[in-house]
């Protein structure tokens, strides 16, 4: 075998890769409508909101951290920023900026909590998680908010179409939001100083403490930066909904973790790609969507989705990618 | 030659126990100076100082080339070229030699990673110490004398003066230490101070142009590479003298507890024979890869043999499992004692109990936690184990305490057969000469003990005979009262 296919064969990404091609071209075989343009709008609409998490947590992930209050954070952020959109005229511009400076704003609640009283961030963000979601619902008294401006109703999109069916087809909020987030998880990691200092604090704190790096900057850099996805996630979630209920993100937490580790990020720190992110929530996604266009039961979706992923990252320990961190 | 570092009246105290007292302290430009001393006489505290980890007591001076520095922070001793290079090595195993080699690249610079730089600077350092990386590697799935290369690179890429290499050959082979002495000696001629932290006399007297032993403490002292000699560093490192000598005795007339007839075990040893009797301590030594710990791993019951027969007490065994080897008689203190003897988070007491919560267990399979205090007080005593509290967890406890811990988990079960697997690895003189007592104790009360170590004088002078291996095979066996340090080395290293 030539070196650089040795490579690639060691790669997660690569596995998932293959994975997801077969399963795609086995579902386009049985469903003639899983290759669709239709069902690919569908697909991109519907999973904006784990892709967005999925970049926001793969962050915290790969800085030795974990965040479970996302979905806390997105319900505050959406419903703030929709209750002050249905009282003045904010505008997109208006509640992106509502939402992330709320999301930032929570985000680093949880890394200064993370950081001063050394608190692991799996209980920290638990409580987090418990207060944010506690606080909201006693204020709001668990109401829905039905009626939503008429112009987020009718969503951003652009180069609209329909085809002769009378489909239609856009390029929009979810799907740019979507591109954005992963565009700069991924400028971050690989291209910013930033980016490096999370990686090697993930790959090894004290190492990095004793290097010198900014530990508190990089702590509250990534809970913020997952709070601030979680914001846009949330307006992504709620466009689509076309309603705000407090009751509905909360308990999707473990989707957008089972997605980022199914693309191969560690929950030891350190490891981790936007690409193998990418590649998980669409492994996660098509596996869904083709089982609905099967016609198997959702309750059935749910196991598959599962056992991919314990298949997955079984392999994946089997292969040895985690002992690397464990000689450090 | 020009002063680079001195220290004036540093004491330190850590809850009042003073862990430096009224040190002082000269490391000369370019100099390799070793700080030796055993574990706790204040050799990791004094490091600490120089590199601003910690903080003098009022009243010490630090001065570099000739200045006092005042407050020294790690960042204030890296600006003046102090690098650490810890026993753990410090470095990133998920990112690449290059930029574990160029740390700077990290903490220092624009918003975006100068991939380029990185690379650059890294060649640099690795181009002044021959060093051969791939730049694009992960640290992680190198071997350690290759990270430890990684880590001289980043204290050089770091613009070192002084490089303070704590234990540094703890884990490297014979070949790779004197690679490693090498280098060291290339630093030095490029005017880089070397601190040598150590507690194995052999290589600091190949090392040292200097040496400062430390003890409880304090500075016994530094002396010339012509003042120093084994025995005097040992005397002064331990304040006692440490001569040794094998014991005298024939067992032959005993019948053998063990008796081993041309074992074999396909690619790692074979026909082996050699029989062990009550009271008898029976070395095995050779080198790395002799095929001593997995032939002890066979008797014990981990592996079993393809051939050959063993004998318990004159019967034939078959262990199929370590529980038959441990129903026999036989006990097994395997040689990485942290990871494999003892459990580090639980307390002392349960860890010495470990291997008899059969014999504890009462009715309805309840725990007898008296009969527990009492056998634990008992070992504690016999061993004589320093231990404070034995609910606290044994991690607590110094190494040499550890291991003796091991022991009595062992001997509580009054074994007939004892296998010590190097059984004073990364211990100090002192703590080394304490279980070899506990050895010489268990043997006279009737226990034959096989002792695997590859310390030629240690197989020598603890046992009354030395089996050497090579590759598998049996080379030779020899009465240890009968031979000579060298007659045995040089068999192990032909």
């Amino acid at each position: 075998m030539p070196r650089w296919l040795l490579r690639l064969s060691q790669k997660h990404e690569t596995w998932l890769f293959v994975v997801i091609v077969i399963l795609a071209a086995a579902l386009a075989v049985v469903s003639p409508a899983f290759l669709t343009l239709r069902n690919a709008q569908d697909l991109l609409t519907a999973n904006a909101f784990t892709a967005i998490m999925a970049a926001g947590l793969l962050l915290v992930l790969i800085s030795g951290g974990i965040d479970i209050s996302f979905t806390a954070t997105a319900t505050v952020a959406q419903y703030i920023a929709m209750t002050i959109a249905n009282a003045h005229d904010v505008g997109w511009v208006g509640v992106l900026v509502i939402a992330s400076v709320i999301g930032i704003a929570l985000g680093l609640v949880n890394g200064l909590i993370i950081h001063v009283f050394h608190v692991r961030s799996i209980i920290a963000t638990l409580g987090t998680l418990n207060a944010f979601y506690g606080l909201l619902v006693f204020f709001c008294r668990g109401n829905y908010i039905y009626t939503l401006p008429d112009w987020f109703d009718a969503g951003m999109n652009f180069f609209e179409f329909q085809d002769k069916s009378e489909n239609y087809y856009s390029l929009n909020f979810q799907m740019i939001s979507t591109a954005l987030v992963l565009g700069i998880a991924w400028f971050i990691l690989g291209r910013m100083r930033l980016g490096r200092q999370i990686v090697a604090f993930g790959g090894n704190p004290e190492a990095a403490e004793r290097v010198g790096l900014p530990i508190l900057r990089i702590q509250l850099f990534v809970y913020a930066w997952m709070g601030w996805c979680a914001g846009i996630a949330s307006l992504a979630q709620a466009q689509l909904a076309q309603s705000i209920a407090p009751t509905v993100l909360v308990g999707r937490e473990l989707d957008v973790l089972a997605a980022v580790v199914l693309g191969g990020a560690s929950l030891a720190g350190g490891v981790g790609s936007v690409l193998g992110t990418v590649l998980g929530v669409t492994l996660i996604a098509i596996l869904e969507n083709g089982l609905i266009l099967v016609g198997v039961s959702s309750y059935w979706s749910d196991f598959a989705t599962g056992i991919v992923i314990l298949i997955a990252v079984s392999a994946t320990a089997r292969r040895g990618v985690g002992n690397r961190l464990a000689l450090a | 030659m020009a002063e680079f570092l001195a220290l004036r009246r540093i004491s330190k105290l850590y809850g009042g126990i003073a862990a430096l007292h009224d040190l002082d302290f000269g490391l000369a430009v370019g100099e390799v100076h070793c700080l030796l001393g055993e574990n706790g006489s204040g050799k990791s505290t004094l490091v600490k100082i120089i590199s601003g980890v910690e903080q003098p007591e009022p009243g010490g001076e630090i001065a570099i080339e000739g200045r006092g520095v005042g407050r020294l922070t790690p960042a204030r001793a890296a600006a003046y070229g102090v690098q650490v290079i810890y026993q753990d090595f410090s470095l990133f195993p998920n990112l690449t030699v290059a930029e574990n080699v160029a740390a700077k690249a990290m903490t220092e610079g624009g918003i975006l990673f100068d991939a380029r730089e990185a690379r650059a600077v890294a060649t640099t350092a690795m181009a002044r110490v021959n060093a051969t990386l791939a730049l694009d590697d992960l640290v992680g799935d190198l071997p350690i004398a290759q990270r430890q290369l990684v880590a001289i690179c980043r204290a050089l890429a770091s613009k070192a003066r002084l490089v303070i290499m704590d234990e540094p050959t703890a884990s490297l082979t014979r070949h790779e230490v004197d690679a490693l002495m090498r280098l060291v000696a290339q630093l030095k001629s490029e005017g880089v101070s070397i601190i040598f932290v150590s507690h194995r006399l052999d290589e600091v007297l190949e090392v040292a142009e200097r040496v400062t032993v430390l003890r409880d403490g304090r500075s016994l002292g530094t002396f010339g590479k012509s003042e120093i000699s084994k025995p005097m560093l040992s005397r002064l490192m331990t304040g006692a003298e440490f001569h040794y000598e094998a014991p005298r005795a024939d067992f032959s007339k005993d019948p053998p507890v063990v008796s081993v007839t041309r074992l074999t075990r396909a690619g790692e040893y074979r026909d082996i024979s050699f029989s062990v009797r009550p009271r008898e301590i029976f070395a095995i030594t050779g080198l790395l890869g002799s095929g001593r710990t997995e032939l002890a791993l066979s008797l014990f019951g981990i592996t079993q043999p393809d051939s050959g027969a063993i004998e318990i007490d004159q019967r034939p065994v078959r262990f199929k499992s370590n529980r038959d080897a441990m129903a026999n008689g036989v006990a097994y203190v395997p040689e990485d004692r942290l990871s494999l003897g003892l459990v580090l988070p639980q307390p002392i007491a349960g860890n010495l109990v470990l291997t008899l919560l059969r014999q504890l267990t009462r009715w309805f399979g309840l725990f007898d936690a008296r009969a527990r205090d009492g056998l634990v007080a008992d070992w504690i005593r016999r061993l004589t184990i320093k231990v404070s509290d034995v609910n606290s967890p044994v991690r607590t406890l110094s190494g040499g305490n550890q291991q003796r811990v091991v022991l009595a988990k062992w001997l509580a079960r009054k074994p007939k057969l004892l296998i010590l697997d190097s059984p004073t690895v990364g211990v100090d003189i002192s703590a080394k000469d304490g279980i070899y007592a506990v050895i010489a104790t268990m043997a006279a009360q009737g226990v034959a003990i096989i002792l695997i170590s590859d310390e030629i004088p240690e197989a020598l002078h603890h046992s009354h005979r030395v089996l050497v291996m090579r590759q598998g095979k049996e080379v030779r066996q020899f009465v240890s009262a009968e031979t000579s340090e060298r007659d045995l080395a040089e068999v192990v290293n032909a």
